[in-house]
């Protein structure tokens, strides 16, 4: 299960950044939105992936029987999406105004800030 | 609780939200601004004074003892970097109450200063590896609207590329926490430096290396500094000052915490790194505000050489304790002087209405006393003595010599003289050339609150300098307690951990 979640990382990964290569500006937030649910995929596995095992404690005992999911690591990719999922809306209001602008979704004509 | 270490967070982020109900009118916002950066600083000095005292100064959240549950901890740099921020938005507060219109007012300009003050100052208190991540962004979600506030063709294409590129590094610095967290299980910094101790992997160099690539984009250092010289001289001046201050040296203030007290500075590579980074962080920066004419974007490029003074220092660190000192010293002395700079240069816009280098002159005829106030920062960052851009840069530089890095001396030199030459050219371009062409009606409105900001922060800069005593010793203190992770986990932890 690890390495096949690993692999499915790796593949988001790079899927985010061929987007983000690319010169439209909605591929680019496309691989933003990618990247980061790669990071959030990442930090599920590298807790530590336990088929059915819910993090319960039963009612007769003080700790959990046996190796349990660990519940933090998914409170914090709970975190990770609720505050990707504000910044993401930012970004598609901003390349929206940026296409209204500068009439273009190519990269290639933004460049007047940078020299 | 302790409500000290508390109130840098509380202040402002109360300061944006009462801002917000009050937003229809001007004048509660600028109560709000004025009462609010004030309470800022005077909370600042109570803080930093009552660490200096008391060593570390630990606040656990909610009473959930550590490493459990999020706990605030302020030592001598994190105080430093909260003082230094609430005096830069107190000088942002002041100058934009002179400079920021009623429709940017109107759009929501004074409450995303203060949350953004507020993200700056989490960031600083944090203990917390995650809740760093957090603050990171609410301090990121308030400098993306600031940046954009009017919405020019310029600044929706210097936005573009700083949104990405800092979403990139958030991305980054989270998958840097997953794995930490894989490896060892907690959150807690202090908890993360036992723990990673006891764990001998290949990983830790890969972690190491993901948050010195995503805090390395958050400062700008080489060579991810593309998006700053790209969207740093697009917004209001004020919103420029401000994230030319601050911003970048929160991402400086993460390598200094993240590599002294979690992955030290044992490990040659993360030191090579280190190294190489400081070094053409410096020269790429000056290189590159020697090409530019428009006065922001060269006072942008030097932002960037600045950077690698302070990771100069970090880098010797393992070295020189006082090359650490250094580079704290220079965090101190750059935010205020690159601060005044971009202050300067808006009062020159408003007066001539441009910032391109060739379309000004005559001020110093025109206006002598700018022109002073404009000489205090430049010479300052340039390293003249007596100010205090050449205490920070000898002192950095005489931990290079006794770290016996000379390559590093010797860049560190020349980008001096560099960064001189960048001045002058707009002392000459700016003040001391004649005018090219009747300039454009300036703005409206009193300029005397701005002159007052500017002023403040250039006697600032005098005093370091007159003062650099003092300051020495307290960068020395700082260093040294950076330099000791124990105090920080015994502090954090118990005795016990």
């Amino acid at each position: 299960m690890t390495s096949l979640m690993a692999l499915v990382v790796g593949v988001l990964y790079a899927a985010a950044i061929y987007m983000m290569l690319r010169r439209s500006i909605v591929k680019l937030v496309i691989g933003l939105v990618l990247l980061s649910n790669a990071a959030n995929l990442l930090i599920f596995t590298a807790a530590g992936l336990h088929r059915d095992a819910p993090p319960l404690v039963p009612d007769d005992a003080q700790v959990p029987a046996g190796l349990v999911a660990d519940p933090l690591a998914q409170a914090l990719i709970l975190t990770a999406i609720v505050i990707g999922f504000g910044v993401l809306a930012f970004a598609v209001v901003l390349i929206r105004r940026a296409y209204e602008v500068v009439e273009a979704d190519d990269m290639n004509q933004m460049r007047d800030t940078d020299t | 609780m302790n409500l000290l270490v508390i109130l840098p967070i509380l202040i402002p982020l109360a300061a944006g939200a009462l801002s917000l109900l009050g937003r229809h009118s001007q004048r509660v916002q600028g109560a709000l601004a004025v009462i609010g950066s004030i309470a800022l600083v005077i909370s600042a000095v109570a803080l930093l004074l009552a660490t200096w005292e008391q060593g570390h100064i630990v606040s656990e959240l909610g009473s959930w003892p550590a490493p459990f549950g999020i706990v605030l901890v302020s030592d001598l740099l994190a105080a430093i970097m909260v003082l230094l921020s609430a005096v830069t938005g107190a000088a942002t507060a002041f100058y934009s109450l002179g400079t920021i219109s009623i429709a940017h007012r109107k759009a929501g300009y004074f409450p995303l200063m203060h949350l953004l003050l507020a993200g700056v100052n989490g960031a600083f208190l944090t203990g917390d590896i995650f809740n760093l991540y957090v603050w990171f962004e609410v301090m990121l979600v308030a400098s993306f609207s600031l940046l954009i506030l009017g919405g020019e063709r310029a600044q929706m294409e210097g936005a573009v590329k700083y949104v990405t590129l800092n979403l990139v590094s958030s991305a980054l610095f989270l998958s840097a926490i997953g794995l930490l967290y894989g490896l060892v299980g907690t959150l807690n910094m202090a908890d993360i430096a036992v723990k990673l101790g006891e764990v001998d992997t290949g990983m830790t160099t890969v972690i190491a290396m993901l948050f010195m690539v995503a805090f390395g984009i958050k400062a700008a250092a080489f060579p991810f500094f593309f998006w700053l010289p790209a969207s740093y001289h697009t917004p209001q001046v004020a919103v420029s000052a401000l994230f030319a201050g601050l911003l970048t040296k929160v991402g400086v203030y993460a390598l200094f915490r993240v590599f002294t007290l979690i992955f030290g500075m044992d490990d040659p590579l993360i030191h090579q790194v280190l190294l190489w980074g400081a070094g053409l962080t410096m020269v790429t920066g000056v290189l590159g505000a020697a090409a530019q004419f428009e006065f922001r974007r060269i006072l942008s490029f030097h932002i960037v050489s600045q950077i690698g003074y302070m990771m100069m220092g970090l880098a010797l660190a393992s070295v020189s304790v006082l090359a650490l000192a250094g580079g704290i010293f220079y965090i101190i002395h750059h935010i205020i002087v690159k601060a005044n700079l971009f202050f300067v240069s808006g009062l020159v816009y408003r007066l001539r209405g441009s910032y391109e280098l060739k379309q000004l002159g005559g001020q110093y005829r025109d206006k002598p006393w700018l022109a002073l106030l404009f000489l205090i920062p430049a010479l300052s960052l340039a390293g003249m003595p007596p100010l205090s851009g050449f205490f920070g840069k000898f002192i950095v530089i005489r931990g290079g010599v006794e770290a016996g890095a000379w390559a590093l001396v010797a860049a560190a030199l020349v980008v001096g003289l560099l960064t001189l030459y960048s001045m002058t050219k707009i002392w000459a371009e700016v003040f001391w050339k004649a005018a090219p062409e009747p300039a454009a009606a300036p703005a409206s409105g009193s300029n005397t609150l701005l002159y007052a900001t500017v002023a403040g922060l250039a006697l600032i800069t005098v005093a370091i300098g007159v003062a650099a005593q003092p300051v020495l010793v307290l960068a020395m203190a700082t260093a040294e307690q950076l330099l000791d992770p124990t105090r920080y986990i015994t502090a954090v932890l118990g005795g016990a951990p």
